[in-house]
């Protein structure tokens, strides 16, 4: 068990299954970016394996002896993102199967609010913004009007009496 | 000290509640507060005159040797009294100036008073940051009270502008504030002060404050936001934007000047700024038509003047900017208060349409009066023994100053002739009787509480004029901390000084220029516009904006494979040059072992078709040839759990794509591929690449010892069990784990709420009328087979008479006897299994997770040969349930040993003997096990009930021509538009 380095096959899957995995995430298929997500899952399970350390028996006191033991935290680590992906595909495939039912196809629309906002925001920078249009102090300052008291003697007292 | 403070946040917090309950009154008890402040530094005056200073410490953040700390020597002094009193009276006056039907009169007193108390705590921080905390709380207020009407774009905008501006400064300031404390090795002022560092970072770092104060001080170029911020209520101008937060630069100037006034870079900024200023706001003020205005821009102009005299080395300097500075608060305050009296009488503020107001309101206009004779320097006033100190230090200092001496001294008798210019201006505008304008106001007396605060300021203006000795004695013990020059005096009469002369001279200039004032109106202003902080303020807006409209035009395109391609290659640009550098060689080895090259093999080529597959099925059959191979690595490398967790979720992933797939078309939709294709594989193409560099060298990188090296022995003497994995599971890493298990409880609704559209049933959907369902399930069809069904050669059918309990509910030609048959027999087995899996699995492989999913399977495998009716039969318990059950209890069990007095999700370990199964090991976290398999469970019916039984209830509403209804399909939404 004396390696110095990973092992090259599982190199080799590791890279093969995420760059399968994201070209098909790229895609707009909802069915084919669930596939890639799941080989996207098991590419990461084997890289972390690989960065786990040298091969080992099961790490199972009593079993193996303690050195000989492949190292178990990312084992408890790719144990729990196993699981996660599992709920990740299952609801992706439920959202396909949502997008097939509204639109009669599992593709990924243009987030047409996300164009809108941009297009706004371009619109309104070409437009003179409420800022920069020139109002005079003079004219500003005749505008500003604060909400004074009434101020004659009468008013004054009954103006108490009423609130 | 700290009551003080405490007492203007209680009534800032009260203040809402009392305008409510007393109406406008509850100024009057609001000013309380303010005032005691005042008071307060009153009776410190004593140790004050001894040149004692008071501090009050107050443990803060200990880590970073920060320390609340409160000091009150001869200048906090005077800005503690001018802001306590100033501000009881403003409060005073408001609770007549407002119509009780003002809107938001609560906010306002509530800001107002919090305003006060930020105020109160920057003039008295001992500490940099604690004043800068302070500092921005005084910017944050006034942004507030600036735009106090928020419903008016005026008021809006001019807020905007003083929050831009004053913060702008204030970051600047923040930065030389950390720069300086670094230098000084501490953030504590007077430590600063006693030994004050050198060098080019405390250089930059009191420019960089400097910076902070000149915007907080109005000074140019940062004026701008000062005449715009009168669109503020009266009250706040005359506050915020003349006695108090405009100060607050004026303050921090004061304070550092003893240290810092001999920089070259201080001298540079102060000098330069002040001038300009003076000269600028006094011309400004002289062409303003408003009475707000004039203020507004006379208290730019007299800003100048004060940084000036506190920013200069000299003693005699800072001793007149301190008497100025009060002064000036007193002046100012009453003006604004004065202009607002006439603005609430007559409507107006227009000096061109005020005519005869001094007849009608002779007291008003004696107070106005008294206010400019302070301002422009009449004897016997405030102001005048102020400016006459002013200019006999100028004019004693003019050797030190040389070669500057002369122009100082010319700049600041200009000012104080463009100050007599104004302030007779003003007065002439508020109060005179002009000819040609009519004075149609009705006679109106203002109400007391409405003249009295300005009166009051205004007779505190001739007050301390007349006892000079008294100011010059209490102001002194900070003015003599000044480095350079002789103390100065202030006194009322000092015979035919050269000082007196100028002021002569500047009164004959300015009530020249206020006889000529006509003439002047119609001159050109000299000021080139492109210079006008406003216009700058606005074009850089403008680029901001344009600038943010472009960066979002370009990145916000709205398509998700363009966000993810961006974050792709992120990640590539961002990971790959450090692993360039990398000096780890590419030791690979060659895998021996035939299984693990037969697996990756096996894995290569599926992923090849996978990507390349056109129907669905095909891709999601090879993705799981992945996950299979993948498996049998894990078993090959010493993951036995791994291995099994992997194969049954292999297997239901399969499942759950079938499910859905069956409703989907056979074939992916066509998409022109042509040139994105290129881009999506060379993204892709890099990451498999960065990802195979760093399985090669991450691994050989490692320099540590490998936690986990210890974690075998801890599994077994604290977790109490042998499979190491599942003991980090359930134990060591539990938290992670509570976490994921609520993450799959999440997934599990949200698939479930994508597919339930109306309702989520919580009835079981049972074969209640047998006949019912079978007629719409197309099960009474004559079924051929129909004797093979049964167990028993049997009489009529019954339930118990089938292998399966529902399914006989199931069309003949969608039944599989060997599947029903299989499923019999193997189901209950599955079942101990999976029981056996969970309670084995703290010492062997198993475990919650994997239990769960064996029970998930076997399910699944009844409902495949039983159809929906069956679901119901073998999971009798709702998903909803069981995940919320499974939670419960792992969330339980991690408090659980809370109550025992153990850490959050510590295990015990239980030992007892039995009578029949002898002696009996139990470890508690074999209960969090169960709630993690309960949940599995959970999320794996809840899959089965949406993705399978429920599409299969959609797809059975068939109507007349046997075709699935559309509208079952269809949101809930649609129909409703279409029914009417």
């Amino acid at each position: 068990m004396n390696v110095l380095g990973p092992d090259l096959f599982l190199v080799i899957a590791a890279a093969v299954l995420i760059a399968g995995g994201i070209y098909l995430v790229l895609e707009r298929s909802l069915t084919r970016i669930a596939v890639g997500l799941v080989l996207v899952g098991n590419g990461v399970n084997i890289l972390f394996l690989i960065t786990g350390g040298p091969r080992g028996g099961a790490p199972i006191v009593d079993l193996t002896p303690e050195e000989a033991m492949s190292d178990p935290l990312p084992q408890a680590m790719m144990l729990t993102a196993i699981v996660i992906t599992l709920a990740l595909t299952a609801f992706l495939v439920a959202m396909a199967h949502r997008s097939w039912q509204l639109h009669r196809h599992d593709e990924v629309q243009d987030d047409l609010e996300d164009r809108r906002i941009a297009r706004i925001a371009a619109l309104q920078s070409a437009q003179e913004r409420g800022d920069s249009v020139r109002v005079t102090l003079d004219e500003e300052a005749a505008e500003v009007r604060d909400e004074t008291a009434d101020i004659t003697e009468e008013h004054w007292l009954a103006e108490e009496d009423v609130r | 000290m700290l009551q003080l403070l405490i007492a203007h946040l209680a009534a800032a917090l009260a203040a809402p509640a009392l305008v409510r309950w007393l109406g406008r009154r509850a100024f009057l008890l609001l000013a309380a507060v303010p005032a005691a402040s005042a008071v307060w530094a009153l009776t410190e005056t004593g140790s004050v005159l001894d040149g004692a200073e008071s501090i009050i410490r107050i443990p803060w953040v200990a880590a970073l040797d920060l320390d609340l700390v409160f000091r009150v020597d001869a200048l906090s002094w005077l800005l503690v009294l001018m802001v306590g009193g100033i501000g009881s009276g403003v409060l005073i006056y408001s609770s007549r100036y407002f119509s009780s039907r003002s809107t938001d009169l609560g906010r306002f007193a509530a800001v107002f008073v919090g305003f006060a108390g930020a105020m109160l705590g920057l003039v008295t921080s001992e500490n940099l940051v604690q004043l800068y905390i302070f500092w921005e709380l005084t910017t944050v207020f006034s942004y507030l009270l600036i735009g106090h009407y928020s419903d008016r774009v005026t008021s809006r905008r001019a807020a905007m502008k003083a929050i831009l501006v004053t913060t702008l400064g204030g970051l600047a300031m923040l930065a030389g504030i950390v720069v300086l404390g670094q230098e000084a090795g501490t953030y504590e002022l007077s430590s600063i002060l006693a030994n004050p560092p050198v060098g080019t970072a405390t250089a930059t770092a009191i420019a960089l404050i400097l910076v902070g104060a000149v915007s907080k001080s109005a000074l140019i170029p940062f004026h701008f936001w000062l005449p715009a911020a009168m669109a503020a209520p009266t009250p706040v101008s005359a506050y915020l934007h003349a006695a108090a937060m405009v100060k607050a630069g004026v303050y921090l100037v004061a304070r550092l000047a003893p240290g810092f006034s001999t920089l070259p870079i201080w001298q540079a900024i102060i000098g330069v700024l002040a001038l300009l200023t003076i000269v600028h706001g006094g011309v400004r003020a002289l062409r303003q038509s408003d009475l707000k205005l004039i203020l507004a821009f006379s208290t730019v102009s007299q800003l100048g003047m004060l940084i000036l005299l506190v920013g200069s080395p000299f003693q005699a300097g800072a001793l007149a900017g301190m008497a100025l500075l009060g002064a000036h608060a007193l002046f100012k305050a009453c003006l604004f208060l004065v202009v607002g009296i006439v603005d609430a009488t007559t409507g107006t503020r227009d000096l061109n349409l005020l005519s005869g107001i001094g007849r009608r309101m002779p007291v008003t206009a004696v107070i106005g009066a008294l206010g400019v004779a302070s301002m422009i320097g009449v004897a016997p006033f405030a102001g005048y023994v102020a400016k006459e100190a002013a200019l006999e230090a100028i004019i004693d200092g003019q050797a030190a100053l040389a070669p500057f001496g002369m122009p100082i001294l010319v700049i600041f008798a200009l000012g104080s002739a463009l100050t007599i210019a104004y302030g007779l201006r003003f007065w002439w505008g508020a109060f005179a009787t002009k000819r040609g304008v009519t004075a149609s106001l009705e006679v109106v007396r203002p109400p007391l509480l409405l003249v009295a605060p300005p009166m009051a300021m205004a007779l505190a203006g001739i007050a301390t004029a007349l006892l000079p000795g008294l100011g010059e004695t209490l102001l002194t013990p900070h003015a003599g901390s000044y480095p350079l020059g002789e103390p100065g005096h202030l006194a009322i009469w000092t015979g035919f000084t050269p000082a007196f002369l100028v002021t002569l001279g500047a009164f004959a200039v300015g009530g020249t220029v206020f006889l000529a004032r006509r003439h002047l109106s119609r001159m050109a202003f000299p000021w080139p516009e492109q210079w006008d902080g406003d216009r700058i303020y606005r074009n850089t807006l403008r680029r901001v904006d344009q600038a943010a409209a472009a960066i979002t035009t370009v990145v916000q395109r709205g398509s998700l494979p363009f966000y993810l391609g961006v974050l792709f290659l992120v990640a590539i640009v961002g990971a790959a040059p450090g692993l360039f550098r990398s000096t780890v060689g590419a030791n690979l080895w060659f895998g021996t072992d035939l299984i693990v090259i037969a697996a990756s093999v096996a894995i290569v080529a599926a992923t090849v078709l996978v990507v390349r597959a056109r129907r669905r099925v095909k891709a999601v059959v090879l993705a799981g040839i992945t996950g299979y191979s993948t498996a049998l690595i894990f078993l090959i490398y010493g993951a036995p759990d791994l291995a099994l967790t992997q194969v049954l979720v292999e297997t239901v992933t399969l499942v759950v794509f079938m499910l859905v797939l069956r409703r989907l078309p056979v074939y992916f939709s066509d998409r022109p591929l042509a040139a994105s294709r290129w881009v999506r594989l060379s993204i892709a193409s890099m990451l498999g690449l960065l990802v195979a560099a760093l399985a090669v060298i991450v691994p050989q990188s490692r320099v540590h010892d490998p936690i986990s090296d210890r974690i075998p022995t801890a599994a077994v003497e604290l977790g109490g069990g042998k499979n190491v994995v599942n003991v980090i599971l359930v134990d060591t890493r539990a938290w992670d784990t509570l976490g994921e298990i609520s993450v799959l409880l999440a997934a599990a609704t949200g698939v479930a709420s994508l597919i339930f559209l109306r309702h989520r049933s919580t009835e079981r959907p049972r074969p209640g009328s047998l006949e019912d369902v079978k007629a719409t399930l197309g099960a009474a069809e004559p079924d051929p087979i129909g004797n093979l069904r049964q167990p028993r050669s049997a009489d009529a059918p019954t339930r118990k008479a089938n292998w399966l309990v529902a399914g006989m509910t199931l069309a003949p030609h969608r039944r599989s006897v060997i599947l029903e048959v299989a499923v019999r027999f193997l189901y209950h087995t599955m079942i101990v299994f999976a029981v056996f899996l969970l309670v084995s699995g703290h010492n062997a492989p198993g475990g919650g997770f994997v239990a769960g999913l064996v029970v998930g399977i076997a399910i699944t495998a009844r409902y495949l040969a039983g159809g929906r009716y069956e679901l119901s039969a073998a999971a009798p318990l709702q998903p909803a349930f069981l995940l919320g059950m499974g939670l419960f209890i792992a969330g339980s069990t991690a408090l659980a040993s809370m109550i025992f007095g153990g850490e959050i999700l510590e295990s015990a370990i239980l030992h007892w003997t039995m009578p029949v199964f002898g002696e009996i090991k139990l470890v508690t976290s074999l209960f969090f096990d169960i709630g993690v398999f309960m949940v599995v469970i959970g999320l794996l019916l809840d899959i089965l009930r949406s993705l399978g039984a429920e599409l299969d209830h959609q797809g059975d509403v068939l109507d007349e021509d046997g075709e699935p209804v559309r509208q079952a399909l269809e949101p809930a939404g649609t129909i409703e538009r279409r029914e009417p």
